[in-house]
């Protein structure tokens, strides 16, 4: 009996004294929690540093998605409409984020390292036809000034298509 | 006394502010709740509607009115319709015996502050809180639920057991004012000291005897969510839904004011012949400090199991409340009472 009054005591001490700390709440909106490095958000589709797309269309990611979400098509481009190294590029890159599980896998299969998930968690949408990003959402900005895809290129000075790849650092 | 038209709407404006303290008490006591709860687990509880979240109780009121009303099909209309009026009802009106501040004077006219000066105010307090419970059994009952018809029983044997607890815990300050008028037991302790110092384990015996009353934690068995989803208001929704949170807000509110009106010394403080204003406000200050109480047990303690809750209300609260009793007899056959 008078265990059991201490204890009750003791709990209820704790509660008091938690009232007066700093609640841990992070304020959602107004402030946002750092992600980890590895964060698994939103896709983005990298440039090169000289602006070109790093995706070849090679459809690794869409066979490697278990959730079946990503649909790419290929084209044909030459050194007058180049959009990629290589002979070809995405003509069609779409994810259906009412499928992606966020596996990442996608991410691991992609030769040129041209899809990253990244921070972006806030992929709120309202209808069927708004989950399923395009292509020209997913790319990122480009990077170089006046170096936009597609463009004129030498002949012949971008004839490889998978970089040279340093191993991955995290 | 002399009735005139004056009196009458005297008392017609009394009972209006009584009636307008209980609901926007019951308003801002969620609020006060569910922010004190937020702080006690280390979060900051709502504060999006309005600055710091004043607005809730209004956003939180205006989706229930427009949520749906469910009558299940095979409920017995009539009664889960009244249910919840019958519940709210009696909370709304318990207040009525409590005296709010000293009188005061306006224009010549001497204003009590307080609705009804009853001789048995404290029968009136027992016998308005017991009709409450038939509220909540004909709520189960009548909603053809399984789970609402146990909540319902089991609310209605836990409410009768802790009503005897409580009852003996009253009597405490009632020998000691000699008198059942809750004006005469707070002018007693005006010449004496708050009740809590003569009565403190009469003081203890009434906090737990209304939380039981009141059907709060620890003590909420009537719905207990892991047992019984809701208890007696599983089937109610919408603004019905409403009425019984509000009779349980209501009662917690009426419960802390009797208390401090019996224990704490109702309105009085210090000051209180200079500026009679303060006798309202120190017993709203007291009723916030109760009310504190009642939310930091919830926060801390989990729910007691229902064989021992009764066992503890009939083992251990009553017999300490009849101890209480007899101590405070022969307390004042010794020592003089009144």
């Amino acid at each position: 009996m008078a265990n059991g009054v201490y204890e009750m005591m003791r709990g209820l001490w704790q509660t008091f004294r938690s009232a007066w700390t700093k609640p841990v709440t992070i304020q959602y909106p107004e402030v946002k929690r750092q992600v980890s490095k590895r964060y698994r958000g939103r896709h983005a589709l990298k440039r090169y540093a000289n602006g070109l797309e790093k995706c070849i269309g090679c459809s690794l990611c869409a066979a490697a998605c278990p959730a079946d979400a990503i649909f790419v098509e290929a084209s044909e481009q030459t050194d007058e409409n180049r959009y990629s190294p290589g002979e070809r590029y995405a003509s069609t890159y779409e994810i259906n984020y009412l499928r992606c599980i966020f596996c990442g896998l996608c991410e691991d299969a992609c030769p040129t390292e041209a899809i990253v998930l990244e921070d972006n968690y806030e992929l709120s949408f309202e209808t069927r036809e708004s989950a399923i990003y395009t292509k020209d959402m997913l790319l990122d900005a480009v990077s170089a000034p006046n170096q936009p895809t597609p463009r004129k290129v030498k002949p012949g000075s971008f004839n490889r298509s998978v970089p040279e790849m340093k191993d991955p650092v995290d | 006394m002399v009735i005139d038209s004056a009196m009458i709407w005297e008392w017609v404006i009394k009972s209006v502010a009584i009636l307008i303290f209980c609901t926007a008490g019951f308003a801002y006591t969620t609020l006060y709740e569910r922010k004190v709860l937020a702080r006690m687990q280390v979060r900051w509880g709502p504060n999006r509607a309005g600055p710091r979240g004043i607005l809730q109780p209004v956003a939180d009121g205006i989706k229930l009115i427009f949520k749906e009303e469910l009558i299940p099909a095979k409920a017995d209309k009539l009664i889960f319709v009244i249910a919840p009026v019958i519940t709210v009802i009696p909370a709304l009106i318990i207040t009525g015996v409590v005296p709010w501040g000293p009188d005061i004077t306006i224009g010549g006219r001497t204003i009590h502050l307080y609705l009804a000066n009853i001789n048995v105010a404290v029968l009136y307090i027992m016998s308005i809180t017991s009709i409450s419970v038939y509220g909540i059994t004909l709520a189960g009952w009548s909603s053809n639920n399984k789970y609402a018809t146990l909540g319902g029983l089991r609310s209605t044997a836990q409410m009768i057991s802790y009503e005897l607890a409580l009852g003996l815990a009253f009597v405490g300050p009632i020998l000691l004012a000699g008198s059942m008028s809750l004006q005469d037991i707070v002018a007693a302790q005006a010449k004496s000291v708050p009740f809590i110092l003569l009565q403190p384990l009469g003081a203890v015996i009434y906090m737990i005897a209304v939380i039981a009353e009141v059907n709060r934690a620890p003590f909420d068995m009537p719905e207990a969510e892991q047992e019984l989803t809701a208890g007696y208001h599983t089937e109610y929704s919408g603004m019905k839904f409403a009425l019984f949170f509000m009779a349980e807000y209501i009662k917690m509110i009426a419960v802390s004011t009797i208390g401090a009106t019996l224990f704490l010394g109702g309105y009085l403080g210090p000051f209180l012949n200079v500026a009679p204003w303060l006798g309202p406000v120190y017993l709203i200050g007291k009723v916030a400090i109760l009310l504190y109480g009642l939310i930091w047990l919830r926060a801390t303690l989990p729910r007691i199991r229902y064989d021992r809750l009764m066992a503890f209300g009939w083992k251990v609260l009553f017999p300490l409340a009849l101890l209480n009793v007899v101590l405070t007899a022969a307390g004042i056959t010794l020592f003089g009472g009144k």
